[in-house]
């Protein structure tokens, strides 16, 4: 994986001394709340409903196992023992003190890691294919070209007062493993009929209150025009996009406002007069960036697991994926045990889950948009090993895409812009399907909890989505269904009036038995409402 | 010499030239564009920069109005006029902050009129924040990839 060299090491430790300054100047007073809040969101400190919360920053969800350790290492020498893996493959702490931050920054700086633009109306953490690097159906690996846009997006000059966050997400299979369409822009690696990589850039996806599916603006630029052709996405955006309504301020507004076509038309004009200028770093920098992706020194070795033990059995079917090495998986670790918080990980955890990688995947872990964790390079012949390690720590759930892999955001537990919990519904909503044993007969669900409209917890893109609302000052919960954030990308459908928190658990319940019932061959139950429709899942419901 | 536009109101606090000041106010954008001899003008976020391009060559100073420093949108009016060529004094004014002072540098600016006048160290030290940058602009800076490959 990437390692940092002196330039890059220099750019993190100048914003660590940069964000001590602003601490300093906040606590003596010269900067007003007013002004330090854009500054502390910048480095991902946001003041939630208890504490200070700090979002670290995972690009493109990678991480090495000293860097896991040491996160694990800040939950119990500054938190409360554990963190939270987010749906943009970051780790947020939740009991943060602002006068601890900057010792926090600093810690994570000796690791090469940061906190940088992880809030903020400035472009985020670049997100990718948590299988990256690994999976067998991939064209080539993305994250050299997310490493190039982590470095030209971090601290650019033009783009740090934007109309709104933007949010970047970069793949290169067919397959989307990342809701690469839900994002501002989303960038897929792809071959044009000269078999030369470039670029196919998407652009105006998002959730939040008004989810929209990013439209394809340019189906191929060329490497060498690719921050160029970011650029130009981006001027635009920032010149033209709405101000006057912070809910109307993200690119997809904009996006929808003026047209696809004419939005491309602008960004083509933008880009045509940045060829001019020379932004474009150097193609030796690609060059220079991919060595540090490169394969690890795989060896064959078992292609099968024993499958005698059916417990074992059941987990590398639903926790593995298939790898490009034969002799290899990558293995999904669970952050979603039975009754437990979504994404949640202890400092114990996370140092478990550091050793592991050394010892069985190239010191390498990958965090997912789903809010789990992988080891993606797993030797077959290891898997049992790992396997018992992992069930003795309580992170062996074969859970993998079920309903009980739910994503859920904190919710009114946490969040200071919540209506609704969203932790306490997840819990339960697992225990029952864990105890019906429904959830083996479901197979794929994905199910996704938001606490509000903002939509943090993807409801938008389940195949069953929950939204938590006020109502009348009483937790109420709306119902969707047909979401997918894969690349067959769809938005969920509001099923009727909303539920309280018992009702809607037997809501979940109710729509699972219709599709039990409908469900024709392999049909999952994203497949089957795509068939039949609302109509039979309404009925159910209010019938 | 009195001046039928009036006085400055800016209170530079920062200038990177020196060359002399222009010693009248700005105009907007849409009177500089009907009248011929303004030297000066002034940029709101919503304006196009690129309305003044025509008029580069008799313009001594554009003023970019930060009204409230989270609207961004003057940075990239900074670097638009840069890129077509102004030379003049571009000059930040308005709700301008020590955080804001190393990127505004960055994308052309060379003066710096705050409405609220800043701490003198911390301003020093804000500017100096970054001994190498990632991105190319048009402040001539060689970038960090640059560096990498040899310039």
């Amino acid at each position: 994986m990437y390692k940092y060299d002196s330039y890059d090491q220099a750019m993190v430790d100048a914003r660590v001394e940069e964000f001590r300054d602003q601490a300093r100047r906040r606590l003596e007073g010269s900067l007003s709340e007013d002004e330090f809040k854009p500054l502390r969101l910048m480095n991902g400190l946001y003041l939630q409903l208890h504490a200070y919360m700090l979002r670290v920053a995972i690009p493109y969800g990678t991480l090495n196992s000293e860097q896991m350790s040491v996160l694990g290492d800040i939950a119990d020498k500054y938190d409360r023992g554990y963190g939270h893996f987010t749906t943009r493959q970051n780790l947020q702490y939740n009991w943060i003190k602002l006068e601890d931050t900057a010792d926090i920054l600093a810690d994570l700086a000796k690791v090469e890691m940061h906190a940088i633009q992880t809030s903020g109306n400035c472009i985020r953490n670049i997100s990718s294919d948590h299988f990256a690097g690994a999976s067998h159906d991939e064209l080539v690996d993305p994250r050299p070209y997310a490493e190039l846009m982590r470095q030209w997006s971090s601290f650019h000059p033009e783009f740090t007062y934007l109309p709104r966050k933007f949010k970047i997400c970069v793949i290169a299979s067919e397959k989307d493993r990342a809701a690469m369409r839900l994002h501002d822009i989303g960038v897929q690696i792809v071959k044009n009929e000269t078999g030369e990589i470039g670029a196919r850039f998407y652009a105006g996806g998002g959730m939040g209150r008004t989810p929209m599916i990013a439209p394809m603006i340019r189906e191929f630029v060329p490497l060498d025009q690719l921050i160029t052709y970011a650029e130009a996405c981006l001027r635009v955006y920032n010149r033209y996009g709405r101000r006057d309504n912070k809910y109307k301020a993200r690119i997809k507004i904009l996006v929808h406002e003026l047209g696809r076509d004419e939005y491309v038309r602008q960004v083509e004009e933008e880009f045509a007069h940045m060829l001019e200028q020379g932004v474009e770093p150097p193609l030796e920098e690609i060059a220079r960036i991919k060595p540090f992706f490169a394969d690890p020194a795989f060896e064959d070795g078992p292609k099968q697991v024993d499958r005698s033990d059916p417990d074992f059995a059941l987990w590398v079917d639903r926790n593995t994926n298939r790898h490009k090495h034969d002799s290899y998986v990558s293995a999904v670790i669970s952050l979603k045990p039975v009754g437990g918080i979504p994404g949640d990980a202890t400092g114990d955890q996370m140092r478990l889950m550091a050793k592991l990688a050394k010892q069985y995947s190239f010191d390498e872990l990958r965090i997912m948009h789903t809010q789990n964790v992988v080891l993606p390079h797993v030797k077959i012949g290891d898997l049992h090993a790992l396997w018992t390690e992992l069930e003795a720590a309580g992170l062996g759930s074969p859970n993998l895409d079920t309903i009980e892999d739910m994503i859920a955001c904190p919710g009114l537990d946490y969040c200071a812009l919540a209506n609704a919990r969203s932790i306490p519904l997840a819990q339960r909503i697992s225990e029952r399907f864990d105890a019906s044993g429904k959830t083996e007969k479901l197979g794929e669900l994905k199910l996704k909890i938001s606490g509000c409209i903002n939509a943090c917890g993807h409801h938008h893109a389940g195949h069953i989505g929950i939204l938590g609302v006020d109502k009348k000052g009483l937790e109420n919960y709306q119902l969707s269904l047909g979401g997918s954030e894969a690349e067959d990308t769809s938005l969920a459908k509001i099923t009727g009036p909303g539920f309280t928190e018992d009702g809607v658990i037997e809501a979940v319940d109710k729509v699972t038995d219709v599709y039990l019932d409908q469900r024709e061959g392999e049909e999952r139950f994203l497949d089957t409402y795509r068939r039949i429709g609302m109509a039979p899942f309404k009925e159910a419901l209010y019938g | 010499m009195d001046n039928a536009l009036g006085k400055s109101p800016d209170e530079v606090q920062f200038r990177f030239r020196n060359d002399e000041m222009v010693d009248h106010a700005a105009v907007t954008v849409d009177s500089c564009c009907d009248q011929t001899n303004a030297t000066a003008v002034r940029i709101e976020p919503g304006d196009d920069a690129r309305v003044l391009l025509p008029f580069l060559d008799r313009l001594a100073l554009i003023e970019v109005n930060f009204p409230a420093f989270g609207d961004g949108r003057g940075y990239s009016s900074a670097r638009i006029l840069r890129e077509a060529g102004f030379t003049g004094e571009l000059r930040a004014v308005g709700d301008v902050g020590i955080d804001q002072l190393s990127h505004m540098r960055r994308c052309g600016f060379d003066a710096f009129a705050p409405d609220k006048p800043l701490n003198e160290e911390d301003a020093k030290r804000a500017f100096a924040t970054w001994e190498n940058v990632y991105q190319a602009t048009i402040d001539g800076r060689q970038t960090i990839p640059q560096i990498r490959h040899g310039g």
